[in-house]
């Protein structure tokens, strides 16, 4: 797991990984909180559903994809924090949802 | 940047596609932000920030957090920025898409808690974080050696290092040893690491061939294995890996540049002339996508490759740019003096490019080295053939983690030179993009009159800092 270096202080911002609020430092990447957390991974893979987490942090591996803002497949290592920004971890296949959804 | 600051100079329209949310690249990744790590990261970060100010100042058109997904000979870009596609026009367009780190398939690679040394380096630099537990650094080249100093520095408690450099290896370097003397800045801080390193205590072991990571849903322990088959299975909580870096060249590859194999850098790299021009008339390919030389010649190949451009569209004469270029060369001269020793020392060991069976090589569709090598016997496919029948390099990085491994896999099985084997065919979308982005495109185009063409260039920057 990842230790920042020094206190967030007073500038931090929030943003939820499933739903859950971790604090977060304008600037950093999504990547860098999802590698902070207790369970530091960032999508199951839509061939055997195994744990991958970010590995390349230079958009080149693909492994930190997550949805964003409800955006899928997001760079999660090139993309900044900003408050209120809404992380889900894709577990899988995608699927496609029916239109009533 | 180099490039886009010497185009703004002489007069041209540039715009600066840039993948990364801040200009930089790796090697200055964050260098606007990250100021209070200054001591940790070095002088030669911190020198980064006057390039950088100097670029913003430049009046370069800057698209930040742009993922350029197709470009076409003429030259037409597609390039998506948030949410929204849109296409640019320019008359030249100077690829600066830096290097990445070779991929270096092992058993347990893609388990959590095993990342690049690079990848280490980007959070210290963007976070300003670093790895706690039982910390182990795998791997050879200068990387490796900077970013240790640099967790030291920062405190970090580090459970040891398995350098992977064939022992023995600076016997053939030795001969290009009186070249790289003229660059002996790079030489002196070289050793500057290696002494902090050994006043440390790093535990170092040397002569390692083999590494696996072992664990279920994250790394738990590492095993290695070394030239005297001394084998050990410790506890690891982190396992950094480094085996050199690459050319970055999709986008190259999708303009049918042509390439040649670079056997003493282990890779491919794109056939440009002096300037950087690539076979694709008015492409130029400047920084580490055009052959591994450092982020110092990136900055002066940058330059070089906007010179060019300025003649070739007008604004400035031949004599006038050879004269600009020549204390250019003579710098670029120096700094590449360092190579050869370099290539020679790091050369990666044998089994990086011969995992075995059981390792996964593609990391998108979870293909194993086992499947290719099934497949590679039956008929003499090319990688192209083995793509489509295994789905290896069609996930959604295109290939750039499994690329190299499977044209050496079946450069190995065929008995064939790896120049002759080949590598994937590289084809939009050069990044995933969505059907809405696509939409959007559609919008933009019929909204109304499209601006006329004009000289404009375009660099795209989707790596190293340049």
């Amino acid at each position: 797991m990842f230790l920042k270096l020094h206190e967030l202080g007073p500038g931090a911002l929030t943003i939820t990984i499933d739903g859950v609020s971790v604090l977060a430092e304008p600037g950093e990447s999504v990547a860098a909180v999802l590698l902070r957390q207790a369970e530091p991974w960032s999508r199951l893979t839509p061939v055997t559903q195994s744990k991958r987490a970010p590995y390349c942090m230079m958009g080149v591996c693909f492994d930190c994809v997550a949805e964003v803002d409800g955006v899928a497949s997001v760079r999660t290592c090139l993309k900044p924090v900003c408050d209120g920004m809404r992380v889900a971890r894709p577990t899988g296949k995608r699927r496609i949802r029916a239109l009533t959804d | 940047m180099a490039a886009a600051v010497t185009a703004r100079r002489h007069g041209l329209e540039v715009m600066l596609i840039d993948d990364q949310p801040g200009p930089g690249g790796q090697i200055w990744r964050s260098v606007e932000k990250a100021a209070r790590r200054d001591d940790i990261l070095g002088p030669s970060y911190v020198e980064g920030r006057a390039v950088a100010e100097a670029f913003r100042a430049s009046g370069v058109i800057y698209l930040p957090g742009a993922q350029l997904w197709q470009i076409e000979r003429g030259f037409r870009a597609f390039v998506s920025r948030d949410r929204l596609a849109q296409v640019v026009e320019a008359k030249a367009v100077i690829l600066a898409t830096g290097a990445q780190e070779r991929p270096v398939p092992f058993p347990g690679w893609t388990l959590p808690g095993v990342l690049t040394v690079g990848a280490a380096q980007i959070l210290l630099k963007n976070a300003g974080q670093i790895p706690t537990g039982s910390v182990w650094i795998a791997g050879s080249g200068p990387l490796p050696l900077l970013y240790l100093v640099q967790f030291l520095r920062a405190g970090g408690q580090i459970a040891g290092y398995l350098d992977t450099t064939p022992t023995g290896q600076w016997r053939a370097a030795l001969r290009h040893l009186p070249r790289a003397l003229r660059a002996s800045g790079d030489l002196v801080k070289g050793l500057g690491w290696m002494a902090k390193l050994r006043t440390s205590k790093t535990p170092i072991i040397r002569g390692v061939i083999e590494i696996e990571a072992l664990g279920d849903e994250r790394i738990g322990s590492l095993r290695y294995r070394t030239r005297d088959d001394a084998i050990a299975t410790v506890e690891a909580n982190t396992l950094l890996v480094h085996e050199g870096v690459v050319p970055n060249l999709h986008a190259a590859l999708s303009l049918d540049c042509a390439v040649a194999w670079n056997s003493a850098q282990d890779c491919y790299a794109p056939i440009v002339d002096s300037w950087g021009e690539s076979s694709q008339v008015d492409l130029f390919i400047a920084g580490d996508g055009a052959g591994i030389a450092g982020a110092k010649a990136a900055q002066l190949r940058g330059e070089l490759a906007a010179l060019r451009v300025a003649v070739k569209l007008g604004y400035t004469s031949e004599q006038a740019v050879a004269a600009a270029a020549a204390p250019v060369r003579r710098r670029l001269h120096r700094e590449l003096a360092v190579r050869p020793f370099l290539n020679a020392l790091f050369k990666p060991r044998p089994q990086v490019f011969a995992p075995a069976d059981e390792t996964i090589v593609c990391r998108c569709e979870e293909i194993t080295a086992g499947e290719i090598r099934a497949l590679a016997a039956v008929g003499r496919p090319g990688p192209n053939q083995i793509k489509a029948a295994t789905r290896a390099g069609m996930g959604p990085c295109q290939g750039r983690q499994c690329g190299y491994t499977v044209n050496r896999i079946l450069g190995a099985a065929q008995n064939r030179p790896l120049s002759e084997v080949g590598f994937f065919h590289v084809r939009p979308p050069l990044k995933p993009v969505t059907i809405g982005e696509l939409a959007s495109l559609d919008q933009s185009a019929t909204a109304g009159p499209k601006s006329e063409p004009h000289d404009r260039g375009v660099t795209v920057n989707q790596g190293q800092a340049e």
